[in-house]
């Protein structure tokens, strides 16, 4: 505005305006870069959270590749004697299943990358588990039946599914990720896996299949998410959807 | 405007004159500017903490909410700076900052030769360290709140990927980790560049000190 203003600095070369614009010019050549550098950057950040000689990779952001999310505080731990998937909705035969009930039901396993909206990517992870549309077939879907609501015993997360994608040979009730039991981190004891759709689709600590009328949007798609999470053509390595 | 003359009658003492002898560095205005910074960049970097690293997601949790917490403060970290830009003291600042003399050439090259005398550094009202900090700093934020933008607003720029906007956003988060970490060791080392900011004044004394070129 007024006097007071000192008129000697505005002498030198202006390096903080430099030093702002060098930084705009190095974000801008980075996200140039990304899709040549960010894979050395998650190979890194892999390598150095699955070497483990201290715990302290433990800190990295992606231990084995993946990140752990959830919506809520804290999540209820389930195993065999607690862990109970309720299949109901508009089905002939409601079913209630315990974990030894799905273990003894047909297994199949898929192998597929696991991919995030938030980037990371786990390449070739098997899961295998019980397929949907064979739980959709024993407990008879009624004709008004159009889609599938998932909901978790964590209480607050929910997904969905159209009738023909839930009934897809690549959308498991994943029961092993890895050809280990799931771990309470990865959703265990139970997990829905939609191999095709990121990983958001996934539900962790699957409860409960309730077939509806209409597609009844997730969590994260109340919140602004796709509701059909397909893969992006470049995600995409196999079959078409 | 220096409240706590009280005993400007002369001691006769040998200690240096610091309790009457202060000089004004920071306007109110400035200092709510920093703080409030603080605290949106404090809220940002806590809950980016609690979004990114395994063990503090798995014991916090609550992802919807943090990450709700943590897009609003990133994109109003830059509003205190703009609202300082009423302020001429604000802007005067901001001019020191920007420009280079010669001496903080001088500064520079004995901070790279770690001489850490305060006469071969000698210094305006800002340091060139200091100057550099906040260009970059600045600049910093402008990357995370753009490539942050991108990934709020999916589709936002169909040619840049997600993937690349969080691939910049991380690296970035990590430079300005570091950058915080070395501003805030630099202040704890010196309490009365701490006190700077906290009341506004310092020593005169200080100042000609660590700041010879900036008292007329």
């Amino acid at each position: 505005m007024s006097g007071g203003t000192p008129k000697r600095a505005s002498e030198g070369a202006p390096v903080g305006r430099r030093a702002l614009l060098g930084v705009l010019g190095a974000g801008a050549a980075g996200l140039a870069a990304a899709p040549y550098l960010q894979h050395g950057w998650e190979r890194f950040l892999g390598a150095a959270s699955q070497a483990d000689p201290t715990g302290l990779t433990g800190l990295l952001p992606n231990p084995g590749g993946f990140r752990y999310y959830s919506v809520v505080g804290s999540v209820p731990r389930k195993d065999a004697t607690t862990y109970r998937l309720r299949l109901d909705g508009l089905v002939r035969t409601p079913r209630t299943y315990t974990l030894d009930a799905l273990r003894a039901l047909p297994q199949t396993r898929i192998v597929h990358d696991v991919l995030c909206t938030d980037g990371w990517r786990v390449k070739q992870t098997p899961f295998t588990g019980v397929r949907l549309a064979d739980l959709l077939d024993a407990a008879g879907v009624r004709p008004s039946g159009a889609a599938v609501r998932f909901t978790c015993f964590d209480g607050a997360y929910s997904e969905s599914l159209t009738l023909e994608q839930a009934r897809r040979s690549d959308v498991l009730v994943a029961l092993t990720m890895q050809d280990k039991p799931l771990t309470h981190e990865h959703g265990g004891p139970v997990r829905l896996y939609v191999a095709p759709m990121y990983f958001y689709k996934s539900a962790k600590w699957l409860s409960g299949i309730s077939v509806t009328d209409k597609v009844v949007p997730g969590y994260w798609e109340e919140r602004g998410y796709a509701v059909d999470g397909w893969l992006d053509d470049a995600d995409r390595h196999d079959r078409a959807a | 405007m220096p409240s706590t003359a009280g005993s400007t009658t002369p001691t006769g003492t040998t200690g240096r004159p610091e309790l009457r002898d202060r000089v004004r560095r920071f306007s109110i205005v400035e200092r709510t500017v920093h703080q409030t910074t603080v605290l949106l960049m404090l809220l940002c970097v806590t809950t980016a903490a609690c979004l990114y690293f395994a063990p503090l997601s798995q014991l916090i949790g609550r992802r919807h909410l943090l990450a709700t917490i943590h897009v609003w403060s990133g994109i109003a970290l830059p509003l205190p700076s703009l609202l300082g830009l009423f302020s001429a003291a604000f802007r005067a600042d901001l001019r020191r900052l920007n420009r280079f003399a010669p001496y903080d050439r001088q500064w520079l090259s004995a901070a790279l030769r770690r001489r850490t005398a305060p006469e071969a550094r000698p210094a305006g009202k800002f340091n060139a360290g200091q100057k550099l900090y906040a260009g970059s700093l600045a600049g910093a934020v402008l990357v995370m709140l753009f490539t942050g933008l991108l990934m709020w607003c999916v589709g936002l720029l169909p040619f840049i990927s997600r993937t690349s906007a969080i691939f910049v956003h991380d690296l970035v988060a990590w430079a300005i980790a570091i950058a915080l970490i070395a501003h805030l060791r630099k202040a704890l080392a010196d309490p009365e560049a701490l006190l700077a900011m906290r009341t506004g004044h310092v020593s005169r004394t200080w100042a000609e000190r660590h700041h010879k070129h900036w008292l007329p």
